[in-house]
């Protein structure tokens, strides 16, 4: 075949290009969890993707982002894996509500959780359903020789692409269906690799933590170490007051209300994508005042900064912040 | 305009948008054509033009005579295949009259008939192309090239064939942080140009494309003024002040650099194409004349000598002024 893959469309800064993608194929990957192979409708190669890259779907009025499962070669379809969450915000039904020839929006694939190229061996830690980015990483690794292992934690009989993982990783996987057995496999491969060596965590809040606190005890410089965390629904928080600092208007933003919301609804246009903290459109500058971060974006040094806020999720810790607007 | 300006007027990118110049984070969209007052350019992201074959000869050579112009840190090898399998298939897509690419699986074959070559090779075997995936995007393409890997919060230009550069050196700038490759650049640290350009390029995402221009000037038609070749080239800028030849020999020397963040390998790719436009020919428009004139005579003392152009521009000014 003749490969000339699209170039990216010319969009204004701060806009993020779309695909429209067909449902090609739908899978069981395990209960509750439904894997979607989508394509171009008429069948132009996909742009590729670094390891642990997401889409941004549209979910009919929501917008929801997913791991890519894939290897990332320019040109290959794009996969995702599902877990209904019946007690989410509908975007995970409207997934599993999709059939073999729907059309959906994607956004271009985002970057914000790939291998650091110096690193010398790679430790991936899945649990349950984040296993997905993980996927991705495995394939990539053996794709380019790069040396990895992966600890991949799930409940029994509840592992979504047991085989697949098992056929692309081989005897660099290790499975545990119990949480001690997991914690205590996860300790015991960060307390003996080689120094050099990047760890790289998806899965519930709580094992994400065990291994940032582990990791840290044994001595694990912060910037070898990568968690993607699953978006989850945020308390409503506190109310405040945005300033902004060009036009001189003040936004009240109450509870339950994001600041991003507030600030559309004063006629404040701020570009946006998946409005959860993801992928990054949203920052903006912070004059004054002392942001909450709750985002998934910001590094700690940019966190730290204070000079910048991701409007979609995060707050104010003070009455009022300053926003350069 | 009644008269038809030769291609290397009509597609030079005219660097000065105003009567002085300062350093600024320049950076716009890149894929979009801009109107001059000589013509257009900026369509592409890779461009093909009549000295094509010339450049592609040219780097061959200074490669041979110095093979340091194309540097590679081992970690690099993921970015490097990137950066061939992102810009050929967008060669051929602009070319597809000289240029063709098929792929079959991992094997793709690649036809030049501008250099009337055909070469084969294998997706991420690098002993299936000759000196290697970056060596091979240098010998298909005009643009220098540059990877930046990013990684504790930096970029680190930590791969690169550069063999056209303005008064710089790869061999010595290679692994280094993109501050520190920025450091003897004079008001742009204080000015925060480079902190902000770094970020915003850590903030690019997979297909993001943007472009800036950079400029200097340059006697006579020499691509090669890298540091290494500077006994070469050094002197001519004190002897052509009094050389009647001088707008026939000096030139503007024009960058349109590419900023492209790679999707497989998380690289961003820095692709510079350099121009060079004499000051005669730079003349027959008009408007750029008048403004390169203003350009040259109120840039500030230390901005002209970190452009090695500071024994001359009064002169070039001053002939395009009044010439």
């Amino acid at each position: 075949m003749t490969a000339v893959l699209p170039a990216r469309p010319a969009t204004t800064p701060g806009e993020v290009p779309e695909l429209l993608l067909e449902v090609a194929a739908v899978a069981h990957a395990a209960d509750g969890v439904r894997a979607l192979t989508l394509r171009h409708p008429d069948g132009a190669p996909l742009p590729g993707y670094a390891p642990g890259s997401h889409v941004v779907l549209t979910c009919g009025d929501r917008r929801n982002a997913y791991s890519l499962t894939g290897e990332g070669a320019p040109g290959e379809a794009y996969r995702i894996s599902v877990l209904l969450r019946p007690d989410g915000r509908g975007g995970s039904a409207f997934v599993h509500g999709l059939a073999v020839g729907d059309r959906l929006a994607v956004s271009w694939p985002r970057s914000a959780f790939a291998p650091v190229a110096t690193a010398r061996h790679h430790v991936l830690v899945a649990g349950g359903i984040g296993i997905t980015p993980m996927l991705s990483h495995a394939r990539a690794a053996v794709r380019w020789g790069r040396s990895f292992e992966l600890v991949y934690g799930h409940r029994p009989g509840a592992g979504a692409h047991r085989e697949e993982v098992a056929a692309v990783c081989g005897e660099r996987l290790t499975v545990h269906e119990s949480t001690p057995g997991m914690l205590d496999a996860v300790a015991a491969v960060l307390a003996d690799r080689p120094i050099g060596t990047h760890v790289y965590v998806c899965g519930p809040a709580p094992l994400i933590d065990f291994v940032e606190r582990t990791a840290e005890e044994l001595g694990w410089p912060a910037e070898r170490v990568h968690a993607e965390r699953f978006s989850a629904d945020l308390d409503p928080g506190e109310p405040f007051t945005a300033h902004l600092s060009r036009s001189g208007v003040r936004v009240p933003v109450p509870p339950g209300v994001s600041l991003l919301a507030a600030l559309e609804g004063a006629g404040v246009a701020v570009p946006s994508t998946c409005r959860q903290g993801v992928c990054g459109e949203c920052r903006v500058a912070v004059v004054s005042g002392r942001p909450l971060h709750r985002d998934l974006y910001l590094s700690e040094a940019e966190r730290s900064a204070g000079d910048a806020v991701m409007c979609c999720v995060s707050r104010s810790l003070d009455d009022h912040l300053g926003l350069d607007l | 305009m009644t008269t038809t300006l030769p291609p290397r007027v009509a597609r030079f990118p005219f660097p000065f948008p105003a009567e002085t110049y300062r350093y600024a984070t320049n950076v716009e969209p890149a894929r979009r054509p801009v109107r001059t007052a000589g013509g257009t350019w900026g369509e592409h992201v890779v461009d093909v033009d009549d000295d094509y074959a010339l450049d592609i000869a040219l780097r061959r050579a200074v490669l041979a005579a110095d093979p340091t112009r194309c540097a590679q840190l081992p970690h690099m090898r993921v970015a490097a295949w990137d950066a061939l399998t992102t810009l050929l298939p967008e060669l051929a897509a602009i070319r597809p009259d000289v240029v063709a690419l098929h792929r079959r699986g991992d094997r793709w074959q690649w036809r030049n008939d501008l250099l009337g070559t055909s070469s084969s090779f294998v997706l991420g075997d690098d002993d299936s192309v000759p000196g290697g995936p970056l060596a091979f995007l240098g010998s298909q393409v005009q643009e220098d090239v540059v990877l930046l890997d990013q990684r504790e919060g930096s970029l680190w230009a930590d791969a690169g064939l550069v063999t056209f550069a303005a008064d710089w050196s790869l061999g010595f700038d290679v692994g280094m942080r993109f501050q520190e490759v920025h450091g003897p650049v004079p008001r742009v640290h204080e000015s925060g140009v480079v902190a902000r350009a770094e970020q915003f390029l850590m903030r690019l995402q997979p297909g993001d494309a943007y472009r800036r221009t950079n400029w200097t000037m340059t006697v006579d038609r020499r691509l090669d003024t890298s540091t290494e070749t500077y006994p070469d080239w050094g002197r001519d800028r004190r002897l052509v002040v009094d050389d009647p030849a001088l707008p026939d020999r000096l030139h503007l020397r024009v960058e349109v650099q590419h900023l492209l963040r790679l999707g497989v390998s998380n690289a961003v790719c820095f692709l510079i194409r350099t121009h060079l436009l004499s000051l005669r020919e730079l003349a027959t428009v008009p408007e750029w004349r008048r403004r390169t004139a203003a350009v040259l005579s109120e840039l500030p003392d230390d901005m002209a000598a970190y452009k090695g152009i500071e024994r001359y521009r009064h002169a070039a000014a001053s002939w395009l002024a009044g010439g």
